[in-house]
């Protein structure tokens, strides 16, 4: 039986000319449903527990069990953790894709493959390292039906040995993600993983320019999903009401809503939850229910993607038509129609700004990290009750499923504040009060909820024409006045809400424009850009919409502006169309990508350089 | 000659109820609905129970759909909230609303076109919560708002005075909700006071999911040729309903029905609606027994009224939740906002 050696890091011999440093993405082609998401979170977790900034992304079919799956670790000294285009170091476990896996690499790239697949046959510019994973399993896992699981922990072990990647920290990784309760299993697991590094020390050659070394920018981070950010915001706004139906790639959201909820939102006096969570029987039931709560004075919210926002449609327009407080987190997916479910994009940008019928306009929020996952679900829940308005969170796929680093979220000091709602108090103090009055000047009225005992408290709340006092009526000059004063509402939130980020490089003649994920893949194109051609650029960060003035200045300050979007249609810029004029507008250039894999830095490189002429 | 002056008689004492209001704490706005509308009748009744049984007015949240018989609700209750919300779907409001506030009594108005047709979906799944709500059905048969087009319970055969026949057969809002687990169904019939009052105060006392299915005529589009009840005086009346620009002034509909009776009654257009009523040794806490009644009167072209199912044994929806006792919507943020040592721990679980 082998024993772990926690040995310091042989060094191997190889290419002198070069090494490539923490500067790398490792792909696993395997099959899902195989176990594999242990192996690749030890992995990753391991070079980040090295110091080393990592982002984790899981390319999953819409599928159970059984088809292919891949997982990209990319390490990035720089923190540069968009999606890279080359693929670097590939571990082919999956037969079926193996030979085209092996064809789309790079020349350079290292392939660490199971040995039957004789892959090396293929092509003579890779370095090949075959591995028999079936004979190094049998010896560590007695136990037949766990071997298809264990047999992924071997390939950890194969490239902690080639990269360098101290066995140490892969240990510490492992037993986590295992926890306390199930150290038997870690146990086995180790095994097969000192199996992998052993057979890897003992009989391959290292000669590829790949590897890790210690650093120090990873202290205090935490790694976690968007939805899992998103949720922990949710339970710290005060969550009340959470409504949801099943959708990919939002589910995890309220699912691990759940959970935190269960653990620390159980009064400990009288052994009851303050909350309440209904799976609701579709999408319309969820908002429908979202929507009553939020009515009736609690923190609502409900999680879906583009197929449910659809379905949301009609209520989402007499939340705003009637004024009614609700958070909606859209995760979105490609689309049309049921799209690619497990795949990313910002196609929901225009539908769900201009949600419903007639003239409705939503205000939406564009994290693109997950501390702002964590932030931004709290602020949407200050918006919703401050303006009485249904508010979208729009994440992605990329940000809500993948792994992300994160410094810790700061705990929110900011009082819970529940808007303009007028106690019994209140209106015996002011002898009453009409319901859609605009007193302040910000277009908000103040609001009863039900069972407010006072004779004046009531109002009737309608999705069809009323006044200001909330009662019915079909007068041109009511229904004229209330639709001003909805959009003067609107208005009123481009200095509320969160404002951009802006980067302004003075030498800089043209500007980027981007939001949510696109993030990660404009910062790392700048840097693209500025070394291989040298070119400066500004850019702006989005974080919301309505938009405000600082989006107009950076359009003005700039040549041209280019405007990244996650889909087909230009989204994000024909918002910029529909309010800008045309001067504005001539500067806007369009950068699209809608492929559905998270967005790579050279894709929106390249185009820059088509577009400019370099 | 001298007048003596003589001091003007004290008034009565206003009646009150045993919460000290009278009864028109509990009165809405005037109806503009057209006159002999059975929905007003039921208005008048939902004014008197709550009256009568002392409930808070300013307690109640009033919830509709869309249609005729959802704009009632602000003929009534003007202290209680009122939410008319979008068509078919004011299931889910009212649960997001109670979830908020538990304390909230729930009335729930909507209409066979409401809930039998789009509403189907959400009233199979309040059904199946037990969500503590009175839910009241105005059965007229036809969507009276878009000016009367056929609605799922519309009778076979019914006919539209365009001369278009229904051939398909009505569903009865009564066995779906029995079928589905209403821990409450009746039926009523909004021209028999006595029942009808019976019947919503039960359902008020009662916790749990209260299905009321009240056929409610439609004075304007209800113009049934000859249904499957008895005879008609179609030809003569046929004409006035044909006019569509003119609604014809109609007395509301009254009726006096004898427990275990069954009674022939005259509707505007001149067909008859046979009801029967449950008897007195009708024993509504069998299920089974309540669907074979219903099945056996359907077969007779009967339509078959009173309270025909109770179960006080099941839990509602809150039960089951596990909820504060107070309101959700008001808790304070000690008890929403878990303190920063919740988030120090978790983050130390990510890292």
């Amino acid at each position: 039986m082998s024993t772990l050696q926690v040995a310091p890091v042989e060094t191997r011999p190889r290419d002198p000319e070069r090494q490539v440093v923490n500067d790398f993405s490792i792909q696993i082609a395997t099959v899902n449903g195989s176990g594999s998401q242990t192996a690749n979170s030890v992995l990753m977790r391991s070079i980040f527990q090295m110091g080393i900034p990592v982002s984790g992304k899981n390319m999953f079919p819409s599928n159970i069990a059984g088809l292919p799956t891949w997982f990209t670790i990319r390490a990035s000294k720089q923190g540069f953790i968009a999606r890279k285009k080359e693929i670097d170091f590939l571990i082919a476990m999956n037969p079926e894709t193996a030979r085209e896996d092996v064809i789309k690499l790079s020349s350079g790239a290292a392939v660490v493959y199971d040995e039957p697949l004789k892959l090396n046959a293929l092509r003579s510019d890779l370095h090949f390292y075959p591995v028999p994973f079936d004979k190094l399993v049998g010896p560590v896992c007695p136990e037949p039906k766990l071997r298809k699981l264990v047999r992924n922990m071997i390939y950890d072990g194969i490239v902690a040995n080639l990269l360098g990647i101290d066995m140490e920290e892969m240990r510490k990784a492992l037993f986590k993600q295992f926890g306390r309760r199930k150290a038997k299993a870690a146990e086995l697991n180790m095994g097969a993983l000192a199996a992998g590094f052993d057979y890897a020390a003992q009989n391959l050659t290292k000669s590829d320019p790949f590897r890790v070394e210690k650093m120090n920018a990873t202290a205090g981070k935490i790694i976690i999903e968007g939805n899992a950010a998103a949720a922990l915001g949710c339970m710290f706004a005060g969550v009340t009401v959470v409504t949801w139906y099943p959708i990919t790639p939002s589910s995890s959201l309220v699912e691990t809503l759940i959970g935190y909820l269960k653990r620390f939102r159980i009064d400990k006096e009288t052994g009851k939850a303050t909350y309440a969570v209904v799976q609701a029987e579709d999408e319309l039931a969820s908002i429908g229910m979202a929507l009553g709560a939020g009515w009736a004075g609690a923190r609502s919210m409900t999680s879906t993607a583009g197929p449910g926002i659809s379905l949301m449609s009609e209520f989402v327009g007499l939340g705003y038509y009637a004024e009614i407080p609700a958070v909606i987190f859209n995760v979105q997916r490609v689309g049309p129609s049921t799209g690619l479910p497990t795949r990313t994009a910002q196609g929901d940008l225009l539908f769900t700004a201009l949600l419903s019928h007639g003239d409705t306009k939503h205000p939406m929020l564009f994290p693109s990290s997950c501390e702002e996952c964590f932030t931004m679900a709290i602020e949407a829940f200050d918006l919703s009750e401050h303006f009485q308005t249904p508010v979208f969170v729009m994440m992605d796929l990329d940000l809500g499923m993948n792994n992300w680093m994160a410094d810790p979220f700061p705990y929110p000091t900011k009082p819970i504040a529940r808007g303009k709602v007028l106690s019994a108090a209140d209106l015996e103090r002011l002898g009453g009060f009409a319901r859609y009055k605009d007193l302040d000047g910000d277009g908000v009225g103040y609001r009863t909820l039900p069972a407010t005992k006072h004779p004046a408290a009531a109002y009737f709340t309608r999705g069809s024409g009323h006044n200001e006092n909330a009662a019915y009526t079909e007068r041109e000059d009511d229904y004229i006045h209330n639709v001003d004063r909805l959009n003067h509402k609107f208005e009123s939130m481009r200095t509320v809400v969160s404002p951009p980020v802006v980067d302004y490089n003075e030498n800089a003649s043209i500007g980027f424009v981007a939001c949510g994920t696109s993030h990660p893949a404009v910062d790392e194109s700048r840097y693209q850009l500025k070394k291989e051609f040298k070119v400066e650029t500004s850019y702006l960060r989005l974080r919301s919409y309505p938009f405000n003035q600082d989006l107009l200045d950076f359009v003005r300050r700039h040549d041209r502006v280019y405007v990244v979007d996650q889909n087909r249609d230009a989204q994000l810029l024909a918002l910029m169309r529909l309010e800008f004029d045309p001067a504005d507008i001539a500067k806007l250039r369009s950068v699209r990508y809608y492929g559905g894999l998270p967005l790579d830095a050279r894709t929106i490189t390249d185009e820059i350089v088509r577009q400019e002429g370099l | 000659m001298s007048t003596t002056m003589v001091p003007p008689a004290a008034p009565p004492p206003k009646k009150t109820n045993r919460i000290g209001l009278e009864v028109l704490s509990y009165k809405g706005g005037k109806t503009t609905l057209c006159a002999g509308c059975g929905h007003n009748s039921i208005s008048e009744r939902i004014i008197e129970c709550f009256y009568e049984l002392g409930v808070e007015p300013w307690m109640v949240a009033k919830f509709s759909g869309i249609g005729c018989s959802s704009k009632s609700p602000a003929y009534f209750l003007n202290l209680a909230h009122g939410f008319n919300s979008v068509h078919g779907r004011m299931p889910s409001v009212a649960t997001g609303a109670i979830l908020a506030n538990r304390q909230i009594i729930g009335l729930g108005v909507t209409g066979d076109g409401d809930t039998a047709s789009i509403g189907l979906g959400q009233f199979m799944h309040l059904l199946r919560r037990n969500l503590p709500l009175i839910y009241i059905i105005e059965d007229n048969g036809v969507y009276g708002l878009t000016k009367g087009q056929f609605s799922a319970t519309a009778d076979l055969g019914s006919k539209l005075k365009t001369g278009v026949i229904n051939e398909l057969p009505p569903f009865d809002c009564c066995t779906l909700g029995l079928a589905w687990g209403a821990t409450f169904v009746a039926r009523s019939f909004s021209g028999d006071k006595k029942q009808l009052q019976g019947i919503l105060k039960t359902a008020i006392a009662h916790n749990g999911l209260s299905v009321i299915d009240v056929v409610s005529p439609c004075t304007t589009f209800n113009d049934h040729e000859g249904s499957t009840k008895s005879y008609s005086y179609m030809k003569d009346h046929d004409e006035v309903i044909n006019e569509i620009d003119f609604v014809p002034f109609y007395d509301e509909i009254s009726v006096e029905i004898p427990e275990g009776g069954v009674q022939d009654v005259r509707m505007h257009d001149g067909s008859l609606l046979r009801i029967r009523k449950l008897g007195r040794d009708y024993d509504p806490t069998n299920k089974m027994h309540a669907l074979t009644a219903l099945h056996e009167a359907d077969q007779k072209g009967e339509v078959l009224t009173g309270v025909l199912y109770v179960d006080t044994t099941k839990p509602t929806f809150l039960d089951m939740l596990n909820m504060a006792d107070e309101p959700l919507a008001t808790l304070p943020q000690s008890k929403t906002r878990p303190p920063k040592e919740a988030l120090d721990q978790i983050m130390d679980e990510l890292r």
